[in-house]
């Protein structure tokens, strides 16, 4: 029952925001409501009782991409203006068919995916997924191992790093 | 040591008693949430008047005398003012930003404030990942800073919002790793177990000895970063931006970042007191009876606060003493020499608790 009610606030709570995302004409409010999406989304990992995914989405999202993005929205100085460009036909066209065939792959993946172990649900809690087993699994290399999509992701980063540093240093 | 548990499991069966479980829940989040506030208030009013005394002392002054019996009811006097005060409304300004960046703040606060464990059985909340959620809800705040800096429309609260997101982005990364060299001490990230481990087999600082106090100077260095303060206080810097990220902010939104910039100093030196000095934990020296006898005699949470009253007054004595840094001095003396060490600083606790050399 408190978990249901939760769901709802939580739902409404990303719906809207998500809609005042992309409908608000000024960059900066639009990142401040992405934010506020992601917060919902984690309060629904936390609803579930996974609160390391839970944490993870605020630290990912809130300490890392969003603050990212009002960063470089301040830095690029751009000041925003009120004036909308006019948008063509066409290209109000291909949103429409670009969202509703988003929105016919996203009902498809939905109702075609039967989702096993609806029981853990039903009573969710912290000790499904313990952090031992999470740390565990993330560095084993037998099956079921992440060890080498770990390393990728390790690469990829250093990666990133190395070509900024390239990008930013004095010449 | 009493547990506290038992009267919470008390409350909530009496509860369930009489209603649903649903109702029960929500009349119980309704009484933490009182608590939170309450405790809230009464931890700033003190931390101010503390603040402003000891400030005092450091500059051989003698500090709010006039109101009140050594001047107690200062912060009374301020907090009505302040509360009083008209919030004035700019023209330029993104309103809705503008109103919204102080409760950014205040959430990361009530949040991170949430996780410290009281005394034996009594949290709010107390997650198996409970350093992880700290370490990540406290970043909130940092979204709140910059939103203020830039809603304003000026070129101060810009500057200093610039120059806080960078601190506190670096230094975020010390708190962290110093939090990971106890939890490898600990094998658990769980706080109420993290302080459980300190009462069975001793303090953090002793058993941990030459790598925990490494990481406790450093947690006192950067958790004086994380909460803006002096000789890391360039946000606000008072003779270069006026007031740094709050300049155009009035009446209590202005509050509202006091306040949290004071609840900030009492949670750094509450999870110094959790994570390093045992949290609820009493003195124990084995052998000695009756002495110990008598230390767990005193109720859980006063050692708790005495511990945390202690933390914060090492951050005063280190904020009154030390003049400011330059902005490039304090970006390089955690990239260059905190971080680096701190990392060594885990290498060493690994080897530490891999060998069996803890005490």
């Amino acid at each position: 029952m408190a978990t249901t009610i939760l769901f709802f606030i939580l739902a409404a709570i990303i719906l809207g925001c998500a809609i005042a995302a992309v409908t608000t004409k000024r960059i900066m409010r639009s990142a401040t409501y992405l934010l506020f999406v992601l917060f919902g989304t984690a309060g629904l990992y936390f609803l579930m009782g996974y609160t390391f995914l839970g944490s993870v989405q605020v630290m990912v999202y809130a300490g890392g991409v969003v603050v990212l993005y009002i960063f470089a929205l301040m830095l690029t100085g751009q000041q925003d203006n009120k004036e909308t460009h006019k948008i063509g036909l066409a290209k109000k066209a291909a949103a429409l068919i670009a969202s509703l065939a988003g929105a016919a792959l996203f009902l498809f993946i939905i109702i075609s995916h039967r989702f096993a172990n609806t029981t853990l649900l039903e009573n969710p809690s912290e000790q499904t997924t313990s952090i031992q087993t999470l740390g565990q699994q993330l560095l084993s290399t037998g099956q079921n191992g992440y060890m080498l999509p770990f390393e990728a992701v390790s690469v990829l980063l250093l990666a990133c790093i190395v070509g900024a540093l390239i990008i930013a240093r004095k010449r | 040591m009493f547990d506290f548990s038992i009267v919470t499991k008390w409350f909530h069966s009496l509860l369930t008693g009489v209603m649903p479980e649903w109702a029960a829940i929500g009349i119980e989040c309704f009484i933490v949430l009182l608590f939170i506030i309450l405790l809230y208030a009464i931890l700033a009013i003190a931390l101010i008047y503390g603040e402003r005394k000891i400030c005092a002392f450091f500059q051989c002054r003698i500090g709010p005398n006039r109101v009140g019996k050594w001047g107690l009811l200062q912060v009374f006097a301020d907090v009505f003012k302040m509360l009083t005060k008209e919030i004035i409304k700019m023209r330029q300004s993104d309103r809705f930003l503008h109103d919204m960046a102080p409760y950014f703040m205040l959430l990361a606060s009530f949040l991170t404030f949430a996780c410290i464990p009281w005394n034996k059985g009594l949290a709010i909340l107390d997650f198996n990942i409970g350093v992880f959620f700290f370490i990540a809800v406290s970043g909130i705040g940092i979204v709140g800073i910059l939103l203020a800096g830039w809603s304003s429309r000026s070129k101060y609260p810009m500057i200093g919002a610039m120059r806080s997101g960078a601190q506190l982005v670096s230094y975020e990364l010390s708190i962290g790793m110093t939090m990971l060299t106890v939890i490898l001490l600990n094998g658990t990230m769980q706080f109420s177990e993290i302080v459980q481990q300190q009462a069975d087999f001793g303090w953090n600082i002793i058993r941990g000895h030459v790598p925990a106090i490494i990481a406790f100077i450093i947690y006192l260095i950067a958790g004086n970063a994380e909460c803006n303060r002096g000789p890391f206080d360039l946000p606000e810097a008072e003779s270069e931006l006026t007031a740094g990220y709050h300049t155009e902010y009035s009446g209590m939104h202005f509050g509202f970042f006091y306040l949290a910039e004071y609840l900030n100093l009492f949670i750094c030196g509450a999870m110094a007191a959790t994570i390093f000095l045992g949290g609820w934990a009493p003195i124990y020296f084995p052998g000695w009876e009756g002495f110990n006898h008598v230390m767990s005699l005193i109720p859980g949470f006063i050692w708790f606060f005495a511990k945390a009253f202690f933390v914060v007054f090492l951050l005063m004595w280190i904020r009154w003493t030390f003049p400011r840094l330059r902005i490039d001095q304090l970006l390089s003396l955690e990239w260059k020499y905190l971080m680096p060490i701190s990392m060594l600083n885990i290498l060493l606790m690994a080897l530490v608790v891999c060998f069996g050399l803890t005490l």
